[in-house]
């Protein structure tokens, strides 16, 4: 079974955001990394190939600058190639312009199941991978926290509001798996070491028979037109607890009639 | 882009719609003439008084998907519905698994963008103007669709508030899903619905959350301890549902619930910005962190620098000897 695994390289959630004053795009200087959410897309990629026997596990990433480092990760855990679309026309992309051309890149390894994040960590849409779907013409089950292959078919206990749902869906299909589902593994050293030698094949959007006008900043077609500070919420009394902490607090809720 | 007609997408829930989607009917009748809704399942018939008495003058009925995840047959509906003509200049989405879903997918089928973790939405001369919260609220984006219409924005739970406008019941009218092949092969084939007692999470007047700061899973009985002498709804950070303490339904934030109560209570929660968003809004704040730089602190109305361990179970005490 062939795995495709789409995984996001984001500047180290760590750093402190911002947005470049130019473009009030988020600014993606520096090296990036894998995006945690995804990580659970990779170990759940290599689970599923293991124990259906066989099969690979590729990484699809667009990202700037011919940048690996979040790439080289997923490969340290065990995925076995990786396709990457660096392209400078790509600079502002939106989602479903990212959605063409991860959906280009995905074509080329002939998956049977797509894995993603349900959002990832510094774009959070969440639409990207439907849009995948939809343009590939797969069908896709979203916010999957159990995910089983057997045979054809795929079998996702996807979450509710109230609950879950049992859902079945035939391959290939595209899944995105929430935080948590799985415990992604630690790159072992020799994992690192191999990593190094694994086929990463860059790709430019020309490559990908995509026409430039429909990615980067001219096809989002959306422009942000203000970026303001948020009305603060009035400072609030912080009191260190001498052992009255839960008497002031039932005060407080008395004074708001919550008592 | 004169906005005239918006549809709202009007998910049903135990044979109810949605308060997200009746908040969003309300607020769109503040940006157009015309506001109809876009409903599937059984019974449609049967939400159609709720939705006109919120503004809804019609309400186009997918009818039942038979088990499919709504996501493609759905946004395969609307599509042919905008590209027949006459449709809205606008689709409001409320931010749910199933409307992302099918945001997502319509996005792609009419090569439009969408606009998602809208908060705010406003119509001026040249169409619609979007508002984000980025870096946990920190910051307010507004953002100005420029494409052709309709314009597809996907909008968070609370942004507005849901108002009935006295209507009739609403029109309903048939809306057919052509042909979906192979993209609408996912089915349903079992529901689990977790048991929950005392108030629903995101609409209870006094949320109880908890965090990492608990130390231990079994710690969380305190929440829920305290939850319910409030008579309130026990909700906690993602760090602790991915933990596996708690189910998914309980988390408050970005990819949780977004909960906008009298009294939120975090207790041993640091306040990142992904939980910030979900919770930030709510009337009142009060946080126990042992941290007294925890971030959570810049947004409580009454902080204890303390430990949960202390603080939580003599707050219970003091409340169950007031009876
Ligand atoms: C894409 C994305 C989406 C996310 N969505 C969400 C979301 O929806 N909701 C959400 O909550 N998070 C979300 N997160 C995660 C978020 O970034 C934080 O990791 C998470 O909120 C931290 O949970 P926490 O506060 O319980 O844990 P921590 O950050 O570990 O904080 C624990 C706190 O407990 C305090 N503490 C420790 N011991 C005690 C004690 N004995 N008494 C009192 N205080 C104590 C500590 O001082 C600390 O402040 C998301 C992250 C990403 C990347
Ligand atoms: N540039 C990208 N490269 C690879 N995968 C991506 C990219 N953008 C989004 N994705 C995938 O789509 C998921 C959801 O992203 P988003 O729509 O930004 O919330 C991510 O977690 C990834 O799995």
């Amino acid at each position: 079974m062939n795995v495709v695994v789409c995984v996001k390289q984001i500047p180290d959630p760590a750093a402190p955001p911002s947005l470049d004053s130019g473009t009030n795009n988020l600014s993606r200087t520096g090296k990036l990394i894998l995006d945690d959410s995804d990580a659970y897309g990779v170990e759940m990629g290599l689970q599923l190939a293991d124990s259906a026997g066989g099969g690979e596990v590729t990484l699809v990433s667009m990202a700037p600058n011919g940048e690996t480092s979040g790439l080289r990760t997923g490969l340290a855990m065990g995925a076995a190639k990786a396709i990457l679309v660096s392209d400078d026309t790509l600079a502002g992309t939106d989602a479903l312009g990212t959605a063409k051309v991860l959906a280009a890149a995905i074509k080329r390894a002939e998956p049977d199941l797509i894995l993603a994040a349900t959002e990832s960590s510094d774009g959070y849409t969440g639409t990207t991978p439907v849009q995948v779907a939809e343009i590939l013409g797969l069908p896709s089950v979203t916010f999957a926290k159990k995910v089983e292959v057997t045979g054809e078919s795929v079998k996702v206990e996807r979450q509710t509001e109230s609950g879950y749902d049992e859902v079945e869906c035939p391959l290939p299909a595209l899944v995105t798996v929430t935080a948590g589902v799985v415990e992604p593994r630690y790159p072992s050293f020799k994992g690192i070491m191999a990593a190094k030698s694994k086929p990463v094949e860059t790709l430019t959007v020309a490559d990908l028979g995509l026409d430039a006008g429909q990615v980067g900043a001219a096809g989002s077609r959306q422009e942000i037109t203000d970026v303001s500070a948020a009305d603060a919420r009035q400072a609030g009394e912080i009191v260190v607890d001498e052992g009255d902490g839960a008497d002031r607090i039932v005060q407080f809720l008395e004074q708001l009639k919550v008592l | 882009m004169a906005i005239d007609k918006i549809w709202v997408l009007a998910e049903v829930a135990d044979g109810k719609p949605i308060t997200a989607s009746l908040e969003l009917i309300s607020h769109a009748r503040s940006l157009a003439e015309t506001v109809e809704a876009v409903a599937w399942g059984e019974d449609t018939a049967a939400v159609a008084g709720t939705l006109g008495e919120y503004g809804a003058t019609v309400v186009h009925d997918v009818g039942d998907l038979s088990g499919a995840l709504p996501g493609a047959p759905v946004a395969a509906a609307l599509a042919a519905a905008v590209e027949a003509g006459g449709g809205p200049d606008a689709i409001l989405f409320p931010a749910t698994y199933d409307g992302r879903d099918i945001a997502g997918r319509l996005s792609a089928k009419l090569d439009r963008p969408v606009l998602t973790n809208v908060v705010g939405l406003s119509a001026d001369d040249g169409g619609l103007s979007t508002q984000h919260a980025i870096f946990g609220g920190q910051q307010n984006v507004t953002a100005h669709f420029t494409g052709e219409g309709p314009g597809l924005f996907v909008i968070r739970a609370k942004s507005f508030p849901a108002e009935p406008s006295g209507g009739g019941a609403a029109e309903v009218s048939a809306l057919e899903a052509p042909d979906t092949g192979a993209t609408n092969a996912a089915r349903i084939v079992a529901r689990h619905v977790e048991e929950r007692t005392g108030p629903k999470l995101d609409e209870a007047d006094v949320v109880v959350s908890g965090g990492r700061g608990l130390g231990q899973a079994d710690q969380y009985a305190l929440i829920e301890e305290l939850a319910t002498l409030l008579k309130g709804a026990p909700g906690a950070s993602r760090a602790i549902v991915d933990a596996g303490w708690v189910p998914y339904s309980h988390q408050v934030g970005q990819t949780g619930k977004t909960v906008k109560p009298t009294v939120y209570l975090a207790c041993g929660i640091s306040g990142a910005t992904q939980h910030l968003v979900g919770m930030k809004n709510s009337k009142n704040i009060v946080a126990i962190n042992k941290d007294q730089d925890a971030p959570i602190f810049t947004v409580a109305d009454l902080g204890i620098v303390g430990d949960v361990h202390k603080v939580v179970p003599k707050l219970i005490e003091t409340l169950k000897a007031r009876g």
